[in-house]
């Protein structure tokens, strides 16, 4: 009985390291976010057209997408002639210019057109730390009342739409 | 010119000793062959040696910008001033783990320095025991870290530089402080594993561990206060802890750390505990080295993400699993045979300090689940969740009240039992004082209960540390001055530490009570008054640096009509990475700072710009400066020193 007490934190110890070994080189970019089920966190950013600062209530008060872009960010101008075509669609997608560069930003959707129904600049990142974002592009859909229903982190495409598509129908 | 090689060479060779350090006087010792004993002392001096040889070889490498070695291509720059250039050595997971053996290895020479006065086989199996590890780590550094690696013969003409966020003299002086602190963890921790080893499971074993573990403790505390220090100017958010999983490894070895020296003491003068504190110390390193598994695995994601690599991730997994699987082994086999007498009084010191190991071991696993939750959640293919900053505070605050109070109890309480009836007697006043105390200061303020039992939990602790030290002066006929004088650095550091305690919760209360926060459109001429101040943007410059361009803006900033500061916060551009840094600007006061940070440029001449107040968001650091000191000086008791011999 008390070798078995003492042995515990062995016993302990092998378990975590079972844990972490079916760990090691798994996927750990994969994360719903917590914030799911919950409201967009209060922010105040300048909106990249007006200079303004904006806050919550700016926000779209039917279902819409937000979506975390960047110029500097390669899989942003993959993603970025789809997100037209769905705007042509008429979804409703709000984006966010997260660490990037104003001039950057403004000469990027002059050329390649803007999907975007409102552009918020998030230069410092600290919206995006609110949202618990690990880089860019990551695409949330919102509800109208501003309740956080699903994230996607990567590219949106034909193929992630089915899904956002389901989420923005609730 | 120095070639690198020569760096890469000095780390086989001193593989090669720490192989014959980890082996030879283990068997001496169960041979009982004086010379393999004899042979721990010069074993260790001599890989000590080549790993610092290695060392310096690649710092230069790095201060010459020799651009063919891998390592210091990805991590430095022509332009780099000298002292980044030096310090990026360890900006990188090759030259960390570096540092880490660098340090290891500086602690086995100072034990074998000193180990002369210890018993017989003692001091040859603690050095054999950290030969073991640093086998360990030489093994990993040279299968999947070497620094030393070479691009040629096409090497690139300049180099990757260093991440801005690192080119700070935080970082100059902030990793090795930490690593001198959960490095020296090994010594209390090769101690433990002799005394398990020799069966010297007595108290003697205690006593000299307790300097070393005070020495690292101390370390550690600066470390982890220097990167608190760090993250609140150089990140630019004004915020002091995160939580990211990599602040959560030091913090971790940290708290159970500060148990360890607690129950350290109760084992050397009490001669009970034994087995816990065995525990305890294999747990403190432990965790140490957990730290460096889930920082250099990539098991875990982080903002301080260094390159995650699988093969690197296995190898410590091995090493984690050979060294404290090993040591928790031996620990079921050896520690269940120790039987203490233990007998003490509910209110006697050693039940104060019991409730102070339970408070402080439940704070680490606190942390410990909080950090491997995520993970273990995956592993059980539930789905993945992120435990965020609302966890830790809603749990690690409650619990780390609790604490204090006993913290103001303690030390006042005498070994074996306490009348109660005269503890409550001494604990009156503080608490009544305390209370009313703090509750003058919220008058002024909005009430919060949380923070109002906070602020008096901290004056009682003050008032308690006061009120012992004045009890053990005035005790006698002799002047106060001389009884002060007489009474043992040990105790003065342990004063000193506590009272770093109240002041850092001093510091972490009133600046979640009364700090502001704001961001507003400046242009020049523009004045904008936030809490008791004024700020007026008067212009924006640009500036050249070493290896950046910068727009600076100037601030005045307003105290009524009184000028009280001009502060200058930057955007940088980065040259060689072509990447955007914010500096921000500080106005550093007793009582409050002033913080801005740039955001973004929204016109020609008009900034976005944050403006934060933070009441005594210094005595933060402050009281961890204190804690350090309080650390040291209890380390550095003549009565060590005697018993050491010097």
């Amino acid at each position: 009985m008390r070798k078995l007490l003492f042995g515990l934190p062995l016993m302990a110890f092998i378990a975590l390291g079972i844990v972490f070994y079916q760990q090691l080189g798994k996927d750990t970019e994969y994360m719903p976010s917590a914030l799911i089920g919950k409201q967009v966190p209060d922010f105040q950013l300048i909106d990249l057209s007006s200079n303004t600062v904006t806050t919550n209530e700016a926000l779209p008060d039917t279902p819409y997408l937000m979506n975390f872009w960047a110029t500097w960010c390669p899989s942003c101008s993959a993603e970025h002639a789809y997100l037209g075509e769905l705007a042509e669609q008429g979804v409703n997608i709000v984006g966010i210019d997260y660490k990037d560069e104003t001039e950057a930003a403004k000469k990027w959707l002059a050329e390649r057109g803007n999907p975007y129904s409102m552009v918020l600049t998030d230069e410092m990142g600290h919206f995006g730390v609110d949202m618990g974002i690990t880089g860019a592009p990551e695409t949330f859909v919102i509800s109208g009342d501003g309740v956080v229903l699903y994230r996607h982190q990567g590219v949106v495409n034909a193929e992630v739409w089915k899904t956002l598509k389901g989420y923005m129908q609730r | 010119m120095i070639f690198p090689e020569i760096g890469h060479f000095a780390l086989i060779l001193a593989m090669m000793f720490a192989v014959a350090l980890a082996t030879l006087p283990m068997v001496g010792f169960y041979t009982r062959n004086r010379v393999l004993l004899t042979s721990a002392k010069p074993l260790t001096y001599v890989m000590t040696l080549l790993i610092w040889l290695s060392f310096f070889v690649l710092a230069v490498a790095f201060a010459t910008d020799d651009f063919s070695v891998l390592y210091v291509s990805q991590h430095s720059n022509s332009l780099l001033p000298i002292w980044f250039k030096v310090s990026a050595l360890w900006g990188g997971h090759e030259g960390s783990l570096l540092l880490w053996i660098a340090i290891l290895s500086a602690w086995a020479a100072a034990v074998a320095y000193r180990s002369d006065s210890l018993p017989n086989a003692t001091g040859p199996v603690v050095l054999a025991v950290l030969g073991i590890i640093a086998t360990g780590f030489l093994l990993f550094i040279l299968f999947t870290s070497s620094p030393f690696i070479r691009l040629l013969p096409d090497h690139p003409i300049d180099g990757a530089d260093l991440n801005p966020l690192l080119q700070d003299v935080g970082l100059i002086i902030h990793p090795p402080m930490l690593y001198m602190g959960y490095v020296g963890f090994s010594v209390a921790f090769a101690f433990a594993i002799a005394a398990l080893i020799t069966g010297n499971l007595n108290a003697s074993w205690a006593r000299w561990a307790r300097p070393w573990t005070n020495v690292s403790w101390a370390f550690l505390t600066l470390g982890i206060t220097l990167g608190s220090w760090w993250a609140y100017y150089e990140l630019g958010w004004g915020g002091w802890w995160f939580w990211d999983p990599v602040e959560n490894a030091s913090l971790m070895p940290w708290l159970a750390g500060t148990a360890l020296i607690h129950s350290l003491a109760v084992t050397e003068k009490r001669g009970v505990f034994k087995s816990w504190t065995v525990l305890l110390a294999i747990f403190t390193f432990s965790l140490s080295l957990l730290g460096t598994f889930l920082v250099r695995s990539g098991v875990l994601t982080s903002v301080h993400a260094f390159a995650a690599d699988p093969t690197r991730g296995v190898f410590i997994l091995a090493l984690l699993v050979i060294i404290i699987g090993g040591s928790l082994l031996l620990y079921a086999v050896r520690a269940s045979q120790v039987r203490s007498v233990v007998s003490f009084g509910a209110t006697g010191r050693e039940a104060w300090l019991l409730i102070n190991n339970i408070l402080l071991t439940i704070l680490t696993l606190t942390v410990l689940l909080g950090t491997l939750y995520p993970l273990v959640f995956d592993a059980f293919s539930l789905g993945k969740i992120s435990v965020g900053a609302p966890y830790f505070n809603a749990v690690f605050g409650p619990i780390s009240l609790l604490l204090i109070v006993f913290m103001g109890i303690a030390p006042l309480s005498k070994w074996h039992s306490t009348k109660g009836k005269w503890l409550v007697h001494i604990a009156i006043m503080p608490a009544i004082l305390a209370i009313a105390f703090s509750a003058l200061v919220f008058t002024f303020h909005v009430f919060d209960w949380y923070l109002w039992l906070s602020f008096s939990i901290a004056l009682w602790l003050v008032f308690m540390v006061a009120r012992d030290w004045f009890d053990k002066v005035s005790a006698a006929r002799q002047s106060i001055w001389l009884r002060a004088k007489k009474l043992p650095r040990q105790y003065y550091g342990m004063l000193l530490a506590h009272f770093g305690v109240a002041v850092t919760l001093v510091g972490v209360i009133f600046v979640s009570m009364n700090s502001t926060e704001t961001i507003v459109r400046m242009a020049p001429g523009d004045k904008v008054v936030v809490g008791n101040y004024a700020f007026e943007l008067q212009g924006s410059i640009r500036i050249q640096g070493p290896n950046y361009v910068a727009e600076q803006a100037i601030i005045n900033v307003y105290d009524g009509d009184k000028r009280v500061a001009q502060m200058k916060p930057e955007k940088r551009l980065y040259k060689a990475r072509q990447q955007m840094m914010t500096e921000a600007a500080l106005s550093p006061g007793f009582t409050r700072d002033l913080y801005i940070s740039l955001g973004e440029k929204l016109s020609q001449e008009a900034w976005s710009v944050r403006i934060y107040i933070k009441s005594f968001v210094r005595w933060i650091w402050l009281g961890g400066l204190l804690m350090m000191a309080g650390g040291l000086l209890a380390a550095f008791d003549k009565r060590y020193r005697r018993k050491a011999g010097v």
